[in-house]
């Protein structure tokens, strides 16, 4: 018996899993610029405001360093915060306190100390905002040792990732699309989480495989569709999860198809 | 206060000299790796502030972070270990001298960024609040880091929602070899005032002053009145580490106009002025914390290094 689906955009599903997560645990939060009762820069929060009140949905000053340092203290001493990014490239407005805090004090206390941060961050381009507005810099904080790195592709897929953020004992950056957040698709009903490091195959083929990130599934799954009428039979592979990586099906994947194309 | 109490904090503040002169013994004898920033001088701000500290309380600190650690009840043992690499020490070696934590104590890490803890201590403060635990958390930080963005960034979160964090700038007037007058315009304790956090200047080398102006800011942060800031006035006798003369930007009048108000002979004085203790007594806890610190060494010494097995261990949760 399949699971009961509903149909919703990707920003709802990120908004539920926050909603659910808040209920089921009294130490998560959200803190970031705009989000209270103005529901987000991108109007995806509607409503967490006013189900949650402002102790837990915490508008912040436009101070990135200064509230994700805030967080990573949060983290460290019981509660799990979820902090918003509003557009991804503020992101280097933080970086000292997500790459040499967040990221490094598990390691350098011995394994003492846990940060169970979640940082949510947008990414892409498309809405014409000139390139402070617009990157797409998942694979920098790939690069950080302690990082989680996160880069959902369906509203199913951002309400299951971002759950196992929540609950993760280490920092985690979720980066959405902000293109995406109309996206609609179906997503299953209850309590689900969607575990890292477990690739996707978003369409099955046998001639080339197609391993996209994020938005660029959609541009994959586009290209398959028209190949499909060349008689290439296209295989889409959505890692989800990049830190960590699941390289097993990746490497199923390319083994099957003897071609690889990147898109991300 | 009672001589108990004093007696105590002139032994937290030997502790914490005896502790770093070792730490420089340590170092020349090859013992440890990485960089030692020593305290000595500046014993009394830990060592006030910390007293007025309950046990479930938070600290963050600095690179010069072994008085903190002492002083909120660090174990000698486990940090010299940790500062020497071994795997006995708090961080199974890891950190070394500028990571040092203790969780269980509240001390949630000096840190090798100067400016490091005040979002770290501001958001432990952010938690106590949404958790109600009534802890405090004090920040310890330089005239160095008091240039940092962040310090301003966070004061003003801290101010805006009332968190229970006491700022402590340690003032020794130099940030690694540059003069504060140098680099940083005003008044350190004025820096707050524009967020309406209230500051004070103290003496740092009188670990009473600081001790009773400690007190009453962590009294104002309890009962949920928001930060304060205290600048404590004090001098750092060695160099920025130990390696470090500190001599070619710092004069020799200076140098001994800050030695001759030690904090550590200055209160011992005090109290023997005030019959509080007796020579002997003084001497006897020398001699404590001599052998302790001593056997924190050879206790390092005869510890082993983490297994090659570790170096990718602890990553992640």
């Amino acid at each position: 018996m399949s699971t009961p689906e509903k149909e919703m955009t990707y920003g709802d599903a990120m908004k539920e899993a926050i909603a659910e997560e808040m209920r089921r645990d009294p130490t998560v939060f959200l803190m970031g610029e705009e989000v209270g009762a103005a529901g987000g820069v991108f109007k995806t929060l509607g409503g967490l405001f006013d189900e949650f009140g402002p102790e837990r949905v915490i508008d912040t000053p436009i101070s990135e360093a200064g509230f994700t340092g805030l967080g990573v203290g949060a983290a460290l001493t019981g509660m799990r915060p979820i902090i918003e990014i509003m557009f991804g490239d503020f992101i280097a407005l933080a970086m000292d306190q997500i790459v040499n805090q967040a990221a490094k004090l598990r390691y350098m206390t011995g394994g003492q100390a846990k940060v169970p941060l979640t940082i949510r961050a947008t990414m892409g381009a498309g809405r014409s905002s000139a390139a402070q507005h617009s990157q797409s810099l998942h694979a920098w904080t790939a690069h950080i040792p302690g990082l989680k790195v996160v880069v959902p592709s369906t509203p199913a897929d951002v309400k299951g990732l971002i759950k196992s953020a929540i609950r993760d004992d280490n920092p985690v950056v979720v980066y959405e699309n902000k293109m995406m957040y109309g996206l609609k698709g179906p997503v299953p009903e209850g309590d689900f989480v969607t575990p890292f490091g477990q690739a996707d195959i978003k369409r099955e083929g046998s001639d080339i495989s197609l391993i996209a990130t994020s938005r660029m599934v959609h541009v994959a799954l586009a290209a398959a569709r028209t190949l499909q009428a060349d008689g290439i039979s296209v295989e889409v592979v959505d890692p989800r999860s990049l830190v960590p990586l699941d390289v097993e099906t990746l490497v199923a994947s390319v083994s099957k198809t003897g071609r690889a194309v990147v898109i991300d | 206060m009672d001589n108990n109490h004093m007696l105590e904090m002139y032994r937290g503040m030997l502790r914490i000299r005896r502790f770093e002169e070792q730490i420089r013994n340590v170092y020349t004898a090859g013992l440890m790796q990485g960089l030692a920033h020593l305290y000595i001088g500046e014993e009394a701000v830990a060592v006030g502030v910390c007293s007025a500290l309950k046990e479930d309380d938070c600290i963050t600190s600095t690179h010069r972070g072994h008085g903190h650690c002492i002083a909120k009840g660090g174990r000698l043992d486990r940090m010299m270990a940790e500062v020497m690499g071994r795997v006995t020490g708090y961080c199974r070696g890891k950190g070394g001298s500028m990571h040092i934590a203790d969780l269980s104590l509240g001390i949630l890490g000096a840190n090798g960024i100067v400016g490091g803890g005040f979002g770290i201590a501001g958001g432990s403060a952010l938690s106590a609040k949404l958790r109600r635990s009534g802890q405090v958390t004090v920040c310890f930080f330089g005239d160095g880091g008091s240039n940092q963005g962040v310090f301003f960034e966070v004061m003003n979160m801290s101010a805006v929602w009332d968190l229970p964090v006491i700022f402590v700038c340690e003032n020794n007037h130099y940030g690694e070899y540059t003069a504060a007058d140098n680099v940083a315009a005003g008044k350190l304790a004025d820096r707050s005032i524009p967020f309406g956090i209230p500051s004070a200047v103290v003496d740092g080398n009188d670990v009473v002053a600081v001790y009773e102006a400690a007190s009453a800011t962590v009294d104002r942060a309890r009962s949920k009145q928001g930060p304060s800031l205290i600048e404590c006035d004090t001098y750092r006798y060695q160099g920025h580490h130990v390696g470090d003369p500190g001599i070619s930007y710092r004069s020799q009048e200076e140098r001994e106009a800050w030695q001759a108000k030690d904090p550590i002979a200055r209160f011992g004085q005090r109290l023997l002025d005030e019959s509080r203790t007796t020579e002997a007594a003084l001497e006897a806890v020398g001699a404590e914390v001599e052998e302790e610190v001593l056997a924190a060494v050879e206790a390092g010494k005869a510890a082993p290094f983490p297994d090659v097995s570790e170096v990718d261990q602890h990553v992640y949760a």
